[in-house]
């Protein structure tokens, strides 16, 4: 089968079965999403199908129609996307295991929702698991990130 | 004087040389590698001779600063999990040694005891943290020697900072030094007439050296070890806002943790495991065999482990396998036998320890009149990680080679070469960035099952990954305890509290399963507790131990987590019962200066105007010392339609000195708000010796929703201190004493959502 990932078409021998989560980290070295539960309880592995947030532990590789974007593709240390700078920003990391997928559920967010409410984005992180609760600074990169956006 | 990591002559033995060693804090060597030198210390050599010594390792050197052509690598050993200890460790050496620490390599270095960690043992003193009298500072000061002796380089007790500020410092000046002698010897020039800044030396004409350049030449001369610190006014980055080196690679998907680890070849591996000291029995694995990407199913000492191509195909598979998971014989199995316990060895005659007992709390309580009680209960609870734990290992014959993060890389190694029979130096240990831990990574099975794994594939990698279901099984969770309080209210405030708490040991726990026994009681039941700066005329705390219920650990501000917020409540209570404000009753009870300007802070930062600042609202405030760090924190909570809501929050801590002011801020606000969410949300529960938690959805701590706002406050007054824990204590009885204010409930047992409805 083929997949669009950051841009670039792929041609992958895998069982269709696999979540995309594992071809990702395990087959083609994309590490920067993470496995963190596996049931879809934390987040860790969000990443976007045509701009829309998915969990690449629930979605087979086999159903998979669309562009997909990791951290990767969203942007680079040179080149980050205005969510990334917004994290850069802001110090956002401690341990800094979740916030690829906290940085992908916010950029899906803005996509779609350049002004958030504080409720709108309470119920678009709520899935989003940060042991470190580093969530006053995720609202602070949030808002930081909708002005860079909003600036173009 | 050597040259080179390899065998040479020691500068200088002896015990009495020892002890001025101590005080120093560094023997300091430099030694030359290619193109270049490495300024570090020597490892202590015992004044006796010692049978098992390796004398050729015994007198290595271990690099703090390496220079050669390539550039400036820091050796940061501390290990960093998610606290910013790797940076502000390269900040502390980079500051003397005159270098923007953006500009240099950052590398976790070598296992090596000269790395030791003096401010660990420091903490578990019989003596006050706010006892700074002659006594207690030299038992501090003596310290040193057991710690150089255990060699203990390990990362727990907020101690990193406390450990390298003034080591780390004199790391990089003795470098800075040098290699300005290095330049004054070439150019024929004085070395006080030179200076140094980014990463150059500057001649009196203004014509810079790099330091690069000079790294061949210092590596041939005596290192100048008479260096004076820099007064900290002077700082250029330590103390002002820094990016903290890793933000970057962790805002864009680059930063690489253990678990992100790819080498050549490499299989995937998971292993399903029995409780600790069980018996894991294989039925069938023919299914497991059977799936595509299998490579192998192996038995190892107490579990099962599936090899295969991927994560995916390993997880897949193990869940496959029917196994027979027994618990250990003679621990109670469920958590109601649990309970029953600690609420036996609460009531049992003697006890553990009892390092604070003022007054005469029995004839001050005897009377009963006016006398409150209250008994509290914590539950057992998980680290949990984001990153779940991870191995790495390639096994040969001849050599064992672990990439795992871990907080105590020298048990890694010396148990790894008992469990291979391979010597202690044919272990390799590459210490990884770690995405989380609170405690977790104090622990070895996870490291020592892998590479149990990887014996089974000699000469290929294998890396073992828990699922999170096998994290939460393998749970080494924060013990539960049962603790009862007493106490009565005087005219001038607190007259007679005494404190009794239950509680497995972790120390026990811990210590048996890195096969050491230390005698004596366990402290961090009562840490936290016996410890306060409180002048209460009749104060006692007593620690009984419970025996081993399950396999307990360090958590997150280990014993303070818990007694916290049974002092924290209770104090509260009586400040309550005697209609008095508790900003008042804590300033009145403590006899600390730098502890009260910390309450007194808080109490300006929030601007409180006492328990009930408006209709369904309630604020609760609660004060803890840990870790040689005074911490007071507010919470406010309101009664919602959709439930109850902490509002807003507030943390006032003195570290002493800020070093990294960015970082400490998201370090004291992350510790009080993970000490909110565990309170509100989470615990741990056993059947049939496991833990009946299985994944995040039910023990996940906080998610965003539930996060209030937040203010920090950092104060300067007392000595430096580490950050990573403080913040936790004081936050579950900041809440439940908000929670009183609002609704009168008052909550003495977590987790809290048990009780009552959080929005």
């Amino acid at each position: 089968m083929e997949l669009r990932i950051n841009g670039l078409a792929r041609r992958i021998e895998a069982d269709p079965d696999m979540p995309l989560l594992w071809l990702l980290r395990d087959v083609l070295g994309l590490t920067g999403t993470k496995y963190g539960c596996g049931v879809a309880a934390c987040g860790a592995c969000m990443v976007h199908v045509d701009g829309q947030a998915v969990l690449a532990c629930q979605t087979l590789i086999g159903d998979i129609e669309g562009e997909i974007t990791t951290i990767e593709g969203l942007g680079t240390p040179d080149a980050p996307h205005p969510v990334q700078a917004a994290w850069i920003e802001q110090q956002v990391a401690q341990c800094g295991y979740c916030q690829s997928g906290q940085i992908m559920a916010a950029a899906a967010l803005l996509a779609q929702n350049p002004d958030p409410s504080d409720d709108e984005i309470d119920a678009a992180m709520q899935g989003n698991l940060c042991r470190c609760a580093t969530y006053p600074r995720i609202r602070a990169a949030i808002r930081s990130a909708a002005l860079r956006l909003e600036a173009g | 004087m050597a040259r080179g990591f390899s065998p040479g002559r020691p500068r200088r033995g002896g015990l009495a040389r020892a002890g001025r060693i101590a005080r120093r804090s560094l023997l300091i060597g430099s030694a030359a590698v290619a193109g270049g030198v490495a300024f570090g210390v020597w490892r202590y050599t015992r004044p006796l001779p010692d049978p098992f010594a390796d004398d050729a390792e015994a007198i290595a050197l271990t690099p703090y600063v390496v220079i050669d052509a390539e550039g400036i690598t820091l050796i940061a050993p501390r290990a960093d999990k998610g606290q910013g200890s790797r940076w502000v460790q390269a900040a502390l050496i980079a500051e003397e040694l005159d270098i923007d620490p953006a500009s240099a390599r950052i590398e976790a270095g070598p296992v090596s005891r000269a790395y030791y960690n003096r401010a660990l043992l420091a903490e578990n003193l019989p003596f006050l943290p706010t006892d700074q009298g002659w006594l207690a500072r030299n038992a501090r000061a003596a310290s040193d020697i057991p710690a150089r002796l255990l060699g203990l380089q390990m990362t727990g007790g907020s101690s990193t900072v406390p450990d390298g500020f003034r080591k780390l410092r004199e790391a990089g000046a003795v470098a800075r030094e040098t290699l300005k002698e290095a330049a004054a010897l070439r150019e024929g020039l004085d070395r006080a007439a030179l200076g140094t800044e980014d990463g150059h030396v500057i001649l009196p004409g203004g014509r810079r050296i790099p330091y690069t350049e000079l790294a061949p030449d210092a590596a041939r001369i005596e290192p100048v070890t008479t260096i004076v610190l820099r007064d900290p006014a002077q700082w250029r980055h330590l103390g002002k806002p820094m990016l903290r080196g890793d933000i970057i690679a962790k805002s864009t998907g680059t930063q690489a943790f253990g678990i992100d680890l790819r080498l050549p070849d490499m299989l995937y591996a998971t292993v399903r495991a029995a409780p600790e000291g069980g018996r894991a029995g294989l039925i069938d694995d023919s299914a497991a065999r059977a799936m595509p990407g299998v490579h192998s199913v192996t038995v190892i000492e107490g579990g099962v482990a599936v090899l295969a191509e991927t994560t995916w195909h390993a997880f897949r598979a193990a869940e496959a396998l029917v196994l027979d998971l027994t618990g250990p014989p003679g621990r109670p199995a469920d958590s109601a036998a649990i309970w029953q316990a600690l609420s036996d060895s609460l009531d049992a005659r003697g006890h553990d320890s009892r390092n604070r007992n003022d007054g005469d709390v029995e004839a001050a309580l005897g009377a009963g009149d006016g006398v409150i009680e209250a008994e509290y209960r914590v539950p057992f609870l998980a680290h949990a990680p984001m990153e779940p734990l991870n191995a790495t290992v390639l096994v040969t014959d001849r050599a064992c080679h672990i990439w795992a993060g871990t907080q105590i890389p020298d048990f890694v190694v010396t148990q790894t070469a008992r469990l291979t029979g391979l010597p202690e130096t044919a272990i390799r240990l590459d210490n990884q960035m770690i995405g989380g831990s609170f405690g977790r990574r104090l622990e070895l099975d996870f490291i020592l099952q892998a590479v149990r794994v990887a014996q089974s594939v000699p000469g290929r990698p294998v890396k073992m990954t828990w699922t999170r279901e096998e994290d939460f099984a393998q749970s080494r969770p924060r013990p539960a305890q049962i603790a009862r309080a007493r106490g009565r209210m005087g005219a001038a405030g607190i007259e007679a509290l005494d404190l009794t708490i239950a509680s497995p040991s972790v120390m026990s726990s811990w210590f048996g399963r890195v096969w050491l026994n230390p005698p004596g009681p366990d402290i961090s039941i009562v840490a936290g507790a016996w410890d306060q700066p409180f002048a209460i005329p009749h104060f006692r705390v007593t620690g009984k131990r419970a025996p081993d219920l399950a396999p307990v650990s360090s958590w997150r501000s280990v014993g303070a987590s818990s007694t916290g917020f049974y002092l924290g409540s209770f104090m509260d209570e009586m400040f309550e019962s005697a209609g008095i404000d508790p900003f008042d009753g804590l300033l009145r009870a403590c006899n600390d200066d730098v502890s009260r300007a910390v309450i007194d802070e808080a109490r300006r930062l929030c601007d409180w105007r006492g328990r009930q600042p408006g209709p369904g609202r309630g604020r609760g405030v609660a004060f803890c010392l840990s870790f040689g760090v005074p911490c007071a924190e507010v919470v406010e909570v309101e009664d919602t339609p959709d439930g109850l809501r902490i509002t807003e929050a507030w943390a006032v801590a003195d570290i002493g000195t800020v070093l990294d002011p960015v970082n400490a801020q998201a370090q004291l606000s992350g510790g009080m708000l993970f000490g909110l969410g565990h309170a509100m949300n989470c615990q741990i529960t056993y059947a049939d010796h496991r833990p009946e938690q299985q994944n995040f959805y039910d023990h996940d701590g906080m998610r965003l929703p539930q996060c209030p706002r937040v203010t920090t406050r950092l104060l300067e007054n007392g000595p430096v201190r580490g950050l990573g824990e403080p913040g936790l204590p004081p936050a579950a009885a900041a809440l439940a004493n908000a929670i009183r204010a609002a609704t009168g409930q008052r909550l003495r047992q977590m987790p809290f959502a048990d009780q009552i409805r959080f929005a």
